[in-house]
Parts: C-alpha cells; structure tokens; sequence
C-alpha cells in the first residue's frame, strides 16, 4: 500500500484529507504542522507527502526545503496545497522544491485525479 | 487500487457533513483565540507572530468553509485574509479602525457558523462589513507608504526588447525620493520576454504604477510585495496560467512542467520515480513502502504505520458524559471502599495485617484515582476571564471610560460544571464594576486618580476552594446612601452598624429594582440574584468597599459539585450531613439556655448574640421513639450571612462524601440539597443549609439585637 503523509494544521482539512486518501486505497500519515511532519518523516519513507502551506509552527515552504534535505526525500513527490494560486506562491514552492501545487479548495475526486498523476 | 475512476470520486458521493462537527467546533476555538489575540494586541507594536496566527485563523476558517460549501463565511473570510495578508506583509500598518472591524468581523462569523449549526436562523448581512473591509484592505497604501520603505517585486512584461524597462532605471535615478530599483535578472529578458526588479519604495503602488506607465503599458506591469524569505534564485514564473493542456493523463508531456485547472507540477512527472509505470506494483510486491526507486532512507514496514500515527496529538476529546459515568463509578468505588474500611476496623491488626495493609493500600489508591478523574473535569478559569477583555472593551465604548483588565490566576481549575455556571453571575459584578464601580475619566482625574480605572479578576485556590475576586479602583460604595436607602425601603437599620453589615445591604432583595441607587453608589443591580446563584453552588459572596478607593467581590466556590466535606450529625437513628463549610461551630448547651420569643420562635444566646434555634428533629419529623433523651448538641450553621443553631442529638464526624443527586434519583425534597451513601451503605440526606437558615431566621435586626 502506498503512503501518503498529509499535513494541515486544521483538523477538518486533515480528517478530509486523510478520509479520502483512505477511501482510494492510501495509507495516510497525518500531521498538524510541518515540525510534526518533518519529525514524522524522520525514519519512514513515504510515497507521497501532502502538505498544507500556511501552518504554525513551521509553514509548508520550509516544510518542503527541511524535506529535501533529508535522507530518502530527495526525489519524493511533494504537493503543496494553497488557498491562492499565486505565482508568489507558487515561485517559492518551485524553490524549495515542491512537486507541484493544487488549490484549496478542491473537492475529494480532484484531489485523487492529481495524486494519481504523480504516483501511480 | 487504481481500479477506481477518478470521477467516481467527485464530491457528490462523499458526504463531507461527516466532517462538519469537526470543522465547527475547530472554528470556533479558532475564533475565540482569533478574538483574544486582537484584544490583546499592541496596535503599535504587534509581532509578526500574532499578525500570522491571526492570519492563520481567517486562512484556516476559509479553507474549511470553502471545502464545505459555506460560501457566506467563506466569502468574509477571504475578505479578511486578504486585509490581514497584506498587515502581516507590512504593506498595510495595522490600525485601531483595522481591529474594531476585524473583531466584529469574527462576531458575524460566529453567527454565519451558528446558522450552519442549526442554532440559528438569523441571516447576517454582510455588504457593510465587506465594504469596509475592502476600504481597509484597499485604501490604506497612503497609511503604508508613509511607514516607511518597503520591498517590492516588480514585474516588467511580456516586453519585445529590455530597453524599456531600462529607462525605469532612469525613472529612479532622476527621482531620488522614489527609492533604489535593483534588477534580478542581470538586465536579461526571460523566455517570456519578462525582466525583474526589486524595487525599494516609500511609494504607493498606484503611484509606482503611474510613474512606470510612462514607459510601459499599465499591463505589462505586476507589483507583488518582495518575498522576506531570501531568495537569490530568480525565478521563472509562468503567467499563462490555465493556458495549457488540461489533459495531464498525456504521455506526451514534453520536459516542461505542467498545469491544470487548480493544480500544477514543476517538474515533469515522468522524471518521477514514482511515475514510473509499474513501479508502484513492484513497490506493493516488494511490500516495501520505500521501494520506488530514488526513495532511499530508512527501510520501514508500511504495516506498522501506526507507530508514528499514534503519537500524533497529546489530548483527547471525549464527551463530558464519559468522564462523568466514570466520576460516578469512581463515587461507588469511594463507598465500596470506605465500607471496607470500616468492616475491617475491629479487626486485630496482627492476625490481619495482610488484609489491612491490602484495604490501606486500597484507600489510598481509591484517593488518587478519584483525585485523577476529578481532574479530568477541571478547567482552568481562562475559560471564564477570557470573555472579558471583550466585556470591558464593549463597556468602555458604550460608558466613555477607560478601563484596563488585570486578570490574575487564570490558569486555576474548577469544575467544568461550576465553570459553566459562574460565567453569568462574575459578568454580572464585572459589569457592575465597569458600569458602576469605575467613575468617568473627567471624575477620576477630579478624584486625582488616573484616567484608567482598573478591574482586576483573580481566581485562586484556598484549601478545598477556589477564590474568585472581582476588584475595582472606583468610587466605592458610600456607607450613608445605603443606609438611607435601606431605611427608605423600611429595612431595620441603624447608623453604628459596621461597615460589613451595611454593604451586606447590597445583598438584600429590596435593593436589587432601587434604579436610583445606580446614581447613588451604583451597586445592587440584581446582587441578590448573583448572590442566590452563587449560593446554588454551594458558594458564598462577600463584598469589601471602601469610599473613593474601590470594590472588592469575593467569591468562594467549592472546587467541584461531585465531592463535599462534611459534617455528620445524628438525630434519632438518622444520619444527616452538614456541609463542612456551613459549620461555624459545635457546643454543648444546657435546656435552660434556650428561650421562647414571642410565643413560638426559640432562641439561643451565644456570646452576645441570639441565634434562632432549629430542632432538626423538628424539621425532619424524626419519630421521638427513635431519639434518646434531649437534644444537647448545638451546630452553629452559617449561610447568607445569616446564622442559626441547629439542635442534633450526636456529633458523629466529618468525612468526604460523594454528592448524589436527590432530584434527579427522587424527587426534590424541601430542606435537602442533596444525598450521600454511608460507608456502612446507609442514605445520609445533605441538608440544604441556606434553605434552613432561610426557614428559620428571625426578623433582620433581631439576631443581632440585645433582647
């Protein structure tokens, strides 16, 4: 089964997010903020990491940036989810090397739609 | 997986309401942390850190309504998000007008949620609030230009030739007060035919705009705040957004990146390992979580997930009903246990060491795990104090006053049951300090005290209770108004009573509709109700004041409803409790102490006072088959200020008793507040002391009075 690691400070977004990822087969690794996240992905690989931009604590961006750095991550695919589409937004994702972006909100099939493009 | 289509799961077939109680309940702490952070915010001086969480709530609130389909919240929270962005980028100062309208920004919200909720049908109408947010959000460049210089990217483009932009280089060299222009991409145009600049400014976008359109269309220019984070890359950003192939199942992607509706990669995903084709399969197989290629690291089991999954939050939210099945629990096994105690007292204790030593243990186990439960519903007074600061706030609007808050204690716990019920009656004394207790500034000043008056609110424990103290540095209450009011409404007074007995009059029925005494001191608006419900609790309410310096409330609750100390008395074969905190003292008397006033009414004098005497085997109808000779054990009990002496036959102890509910087991029985289980399982009815003392109190005046 593959691994999703979802990220978002908000626990709705986050049930959402993991109940649909699960509903598709997924396994899902929840996180609140992108220290959890980053501490989470310490020791486990995942196929996949998910992950809210604006967060306490430590923010998607850095998120992203903590991420490569860390062993096994070089290559994982990473989405980052905004509520702007913004090219700002999207330049410093780009920069941290992020994978790709998606908008929020989406609605749950849209959310597998991109996923499965990144990894099927 | 896989098997599954993409449109099979589109939005229609999730039932996202599952998700609403989550969402709600996490809006509103949102918003009550959202409220409290811009009360409590220095406009001059807010950090980048409360600008962001304050951010964040409007962000996070959008998120969720957006998901759900609130369009009404998710529309005002845009509209926030876009103000409060643009204050935390520092485009925009942060301002008094910013806060006011931010603030009843998450009172509509509150409500739009309530609605959603089912709470409420009220519809809010929200064109006002959204105009002025969009004016805060929008007007205020001129309020930002003038705080200084800011950061600023500027995009130039799409251009046929760099020389254009070029000539804004000159633009900046011959208007100095314009700022420094600094270009990012070495003067080369990019693929798109876009340059980029950094531009430091202490102008407006509009007038950067202005000025630029003299050399490139208005079009070709995109101003956006410069990004903080350091970033020496210059970055290709596409603007053709949407522009492209929304067909991403295409194998044809060439090597450049590519976007959809809504989503976007900067890579090209066939470079992915996990793209690959098969891969994903040979990972399954594998059974390795890790196996998709570049993934090197750590191997881990992706069975055991859950290793991880398991530590991801530190509280739990269980329903209160929950935690009070297992107070009850625990309360039988308090009983259970204090049974035991007392069936193995006679026994030898050499004969039986094990087994006492195996109750002891028992007891003391008993003890911890009931403390712990208990804690379990313990919440701090936070809960309570953090309405206030919008209290006062709204009160120093509406009264012209100046009024700090000082909150102390406010990480003391009590009782989640207790909590929910001192809210209305400590924002009633809140209220009336702030209304009648804090003088005006123009008085204050005359007083030649500060502008600002202050009401400090304090919570602390004191032995099994927690003390609540409401204080003002006001007008105090004035000794002769109330006395002359108290005459005017035929209370029994006279001009040597002390100063506690006169504010005590505040306490009194009669003084709660006196509207004139607003004018005069200013309290007693409903203390009497405030004082019943406190009693309610098993509390009680004191008032210190002292002319020209102030008023000082004091409030004493138990810690929780669930356990009492009390006092056991016997009268005939009957146990009765007394709560401990109503006992003021115990004495043996002799018949011939007591006298008979007029006619009927008994009395008892001690030291100097006459307390009216109850026969508790009078009260509860106690057969005199089943008592033993005449009453000579007096309890002094104490409750509203007023005392009585109660006649028992036997002073049987004190222990911790466990609160049962009569009225909902039984019925409400008149004089009994409550019932308790005996360790040796006998029912002890708790007597309701104030409905006692109410009952059987003299005339006001009398108990006082030398007869």
């Amino acid at each position: 089964m593959q691994s999703i690691l979802a990220v978002d400070d908000s626990a709705s977004m986050r049930q959402m997010v993991a109940f649909t990822l699960k509903s598709a087969g997924y396994n899902v690794i929840e996180a609140a903020d992108g220290q959890e996240a980053l501490d989470k992905a310490r020791g486990q690989s995942v196929n996949l990491v998910l992950t809210d931009q604006n967060m306490p604590r430590m923010d998607g961006i850095t998120l992203v940036k903590n991420l490569r750095g860390l062993p096994g991550y070089s290559s994982t695919p990473i989405l980052v989810l905004t509520t702007e589409s913004s090219d700002d937004m999207k330049a410093k994702g780009k920069a941290a090397g992020a994978t790709g972006w998606l908008v929020k909100p989406f609605d749950p099939g849209k959310l597998i739609e991109v996923i499965k493009k990144v990894i099927r | 997986m896989g098997e599954m289509s993409s449109q099979g799961l589109h939005q229609a077939d999730f039932d996202l309401t599952q998700f609403y109680a989550v969402f709600f309940e996490e809006a509103a702490e949102n918003l009550a942390s959202y409220e409290s952070m811009l009360l409590e915010i220095d406009v001059a001086d807010a950090s980048d850190d409360e600008l962001n969480a304050i951010f964040r709530v409007a962000h996070s609130i959008k998120g969720g309504a957006a998901t759900f389909s609130f369009a009404d919240v998710t529309e005002l929270t845009h509209q926030l998000e876009t103000l409060l962005d643009r204050v935390r980028k520092h485009e925009l100062r942060l301002t008094r007008p910013m806060i006011d309208v931010l603030i009843e920004s998450g009172d509509v919200l509150k409500a739009q949620l309530a609605r959603y909720q089912g709470s409420t049908n009220e519809t809010q109408d929200t064109t006002d609030l959204v105009v002025r947010i969009k004016k805060l959000a929008a007007g205020e460049e001129l309020v930002a230009a003038v705080s200084g210089q800011r950061q600023l990217r500027v995009l130039i483009g799409p251009l046929a030739n760099g020389a254009a932009a070029d000539s804004l280089a000159e633009l900046f060299r011959d208007i100095p007060s314009l700022g420094a222009l600094e270009a990012l991409d070495g003067g080369q145009l990019s693929a798109e035919g876009m340059r980029t600049f950094k531009v430091t400014t202490p102008s407006p976008d509009s007038e950067l705009t202005e000025l630029f359109s003299f050399h490139v269309s208005r079009e070709q220019i995109q101003i956006t705040p410069f990004p903080p984070a350091a970033q020496t890359e210059v970055i290709d950003v596409r603007t053709d957004v949407g522009g492209r192939s929304n067909n991403a199942e295409s194998q044809t992607v060439g090597a450049s990146a590519m976007e959809g509706e809504g989503f976007g990669f900067f890579v090209d995903l066939n470079t992915l390992p996990a793209a690959r084709a098969g891969n994903a399969a040979a990972a399954q197989a594998a059974g390795d979580g890790g196996a998709n290629g570049g993934v090197r690291g750590k191997k881990s089991d992706p069975n055991k997930p859950e290793k991880f999954a398991n530590i991801e939050s530190s509280t739990l939210r269980v329903s209160v009903e929950k935690v009070d099945q297992l107070i009850n629990l625990v309360g039988e096994l308090v009983i259970t246990q204090a049974m035991l105690t007392q069936q193995v007292k006679p026994f030898d204790p050499v004969q039986h060491q094990a087994l006492l030593t195996a109750v002891n243990d028992l007891e003391r186990n008993t003890r911890h795990l009931q403390e712990s439960v208990m804690s379990i519903r313990m919440i701090p007074m936070s809960f309570v104090f953090n309405r206030f600061p919008r209290v006062i706030r709204d009160l120093c609007t509406k009264l012209n006053k100046e009024i700090d808050l000082k909150m102390v204690g406010e990480a003391t716990e009590l009782d989640k049951g207790l909590i929910e019920k001192i809210v209305d009656p400590l924002t009633h004394l809140v209220r009336n300090s702030a209304d009648h207790g804090i003088e005006s500034p123009v008085k204050r000043l005359a007083a030649g005290k500060s502008a600002n008056g202050t009401i400090t609110l304090s919570a602390a424990h004191q032995g099994g209770s927690i003390v609540i103290e409401v204080r003002d540095d006001g007008a105090g209450l004035s000794r002769e108004r109330l006395l002359a009011k108290a005459h005017e409404r035929g209370l029994s007074v006279r001009d040597d009573m002390t100063d506690p007995e006169v504010w005590a009059l505040i306490w009194e029925p009669g003084f709660s509709t006196a509207d004139k005494l607003t004018d005069v001191s200013g309290r007693g608006v409903g203390m009497d109700v405030v004082r019943r419900n406190i009693a309610s609790l098993g509390g009680t309410v004191e008032l210190d004041s002292a002319e020209g310096y102030g008023t000082r409330v004091i409030v004493r609750l138990p810690l929780t409803l669930a356990i009492m100390d009390g006092m056991s008395i016997g009268v005939g074969s009957e146990i009765y409790i007394l709560p401990l905190g109503s006992v003021v003292e115990s004495l043996q008397i002799k018949a011939n102490d007591i006298r008979t006033v007029t006619g009927a009414e008994r009395v008892v004098k001690v030291r100097d006072e006459y307390l009216p005497v109850v026969a508790l085997a009078d009260v509860f109808q106690v057969p005199a088959a089943e008592r033993r000779g005449v009453a000579e054990i007096m309890v002094i009990i104490e409750a509203e200020g007023q005392r009585v002496a109660a006649l028992v036959d036997e002073l049987v102890g004190q222990q911790q008793v466990v609160v049962k509910n009569l009225e909902s087991n039984y019925r409400r029985v008149p004089g009994v507040s409550g019932a308790t289980i005996l360790g040796d399982g006998r029912v002890a009815l708790i007597i309701d002391v104030s409905g006692l003392v109410k009952r059987s109190s003299l005339k006001p005046g009398l108990s006082t009075k030398e007869m």
